[in-house]
């Protein structure tokens, strides 16, 4: 081996068949693996995270073989990574390289952090409305009590 | 007809500036002619899943001047509920004795749910920390009254801004209008963002405020609200802050001349007794007018104006 050969980023193995996750914010990565439930799958998956990124300074990436994703799993994957990108891989060729899009409504998949939300006392779907706060911050309305909550406090159901 | 016939009224921001005019027209003329027998044979229930004496009262009194009937309870305590029954259920069987539910709940968001299950409308009588939107409407026609325009008024707001439902639905509503806003409350108790971002989006300037003095001049309406222990979670927070903001008549001398003292009541202590005999003192008819609104509202509503 060249010792003087010096490496400048790190490698993560290339994948057969699935998905990448490229773009991850960096502090959100450990998020959308659990989120997704990938910390209790059986499939192969290779992550990094505080990756230097050019247009995101630290970035995150998952890797994770032989899955496809369904569009309320890039629904939630768009909530906690909006900036993130999905990159399909079939035989080792990018099939599909797109950015997750924000859904205009969430349906049953968030839990209103409202305590007092009808939705958290009898058993009714929630719902919520994606805005933007005036800072341009993603936030969800909740249809019901009308509370908004901020990414830190979107707790998957 | 009006587009309201058969519309739940859930939240403020369900209404448009048209739609929030009409009821105050029609509010007027129950004011000017308040009884008026046009419910004659009508049934309304009033669910009230928690008990408030002064909302209740006002709308089973808007009710029987217009000649209807009203059904129903004044606290979870008697109903079906303590035996388990969910919201849905109450609602799909109460719809079938009444033309229109009026319904307080405390639990946030009720009021919409129990509008998307109801076949008859809603009208939402305060639904937990959310929406109270006639007491809204009822303050509208109260600043329009006195004030002789809903547009453009300098209004302050004082107490507590944080959890009081009253003042954020007021600020939604006033700025459909074209109001500046002026929010006076301790550091703890500041309008959240999400409601100021509301004066924002609608190209409207508000100012913060510590001292109640401070907007005493320039204020067109002093809304003073209550600050309640229940919202604070620790009851040291509550102490310090209870009696910060109370109003006394001797502070009025330097108001302008039109300007008028709202409270949504019951007040505790933030305005003295002696601010009551001053003709600035505004509160015991707003209370009254909020039968007109209600009137107007229940009328528009069934489609009988």
């Amino acid at each position: 081996m060249n010792m003087n050969h010096k490496r400048t980023e790190l490698k993560v193995s290339a994948i057969r068949n699935g998905t990448v996750i490229d773009h991850i914010p960096a502090d959100n990565t450990f998020q959308v693996l659990k989120m997704l439930n990938l910390d209790e799958s059986s499939r192969q998956i290779y992550f990094g995270t505080n990756l230097d990124s050019k247009k995101y300074g630290k970035k995150g990436i998952i890797k994770i073989s032989n899955k496809f994703f369904e569009n309320e799993e890039i629904s939630k994957i768009a909530l906690v990574a909006p900036s993130a990108t999905l990159i399909e891989i079939k035989d080792y060729e990018v099939t599909k390289k797109e950015k997750v899009n924000l859904p205009e409504t969430v349906e049953k998949i968030v839990k209103c952090f409202n305590p007092k939300c009808v939705t958290n006392i009898q058993n009714i779907p929630t719902r919520f409305q994606v805005i933007e706060d005036h800072n341009g911050q993603m936030k969800l309305a909740c249809h019901f009590c009308e509370k908004t909550m901020g990414e830190k406090l979107i707790e998957f159901l | 007809m009006s587009k309201l016939k058969g519309k739940s009224l859930v939240s403020i921001t369900d209404y448009s500036k048209d739609d929030i005019l009409r009821i105050l027209d029609t509010a007027e003329e129950f004011e000017a002619n308040q009884r008026q027998n046009i419910l004659n044979g009508y049934v309304l229930a009033s669910l009230f899943f928690e008990p408030s004496t002064r909302t209740r009262l006002s709308f089973e009194s808007a009710v029987q001047y217009l000649g209807g009937s009203i059904i129903g309870f004044a606290s979870a305590d008697t109903s079906s509920v303590k035996k388990g029954e969910t919201l849905k259920d109450t609602i799909l069987t109460v719809s079938n004795y009444s033309d229109l539910i009026i319904m307080r709940n405390p639990m946030d968001g009720s009021a919409r749910y129990a509008s998307e299950v109801s076949p008859v409308p809603i009208i939402n009588a305060g639904d937990g920390a959310n929406q109270h939107p006639t007491q809204c409407l009822l303050d509208l026609y109260s600043i329009r009254k006195t004030q002789g325009t809903l547009d453009n008024i300098d209004i302050a707001m004082i107490g507590d801004l944080k959890y009081g439902r009253t003042v954020h639905s007021l600020v939604q509503a006033l700025s459909l209008f074209g109001a500046t806003f002026h929010f006076v409350s301790p550091d703890s108790l500041k309008m959240p963002s999400a409601v100021k971002t509301v004066v924002k989006n609608a190209g409207l300037e508000y100012h913060q405020y510590t001292e109640l003095t401070d907007v005493i001049p320039i204020a067109d309406i002093l809304y003073m609200t209550r600050i309640q222990g229940e919202r604070f979670p620790d009851p040291l927070e509550y102490e310090k802050v209870k009696n910060s903001y109370i109003l006394e008549n001797a502070m009025l001398d330097e108001s302008k001349d039109n300007m008028k003292v709202l409270h949504p009541l019951p007040r505790v202590n933030e305005i003295t007794e002696d601010v009551d005999d001053n003709p600035k003192a505004y509160y015991f008819q707003q209370a009254k007018n909020g039968v007109y609104v209600r009137q107007a509202l229940i009328a528009t509503i069934l489609g009988l104006k």
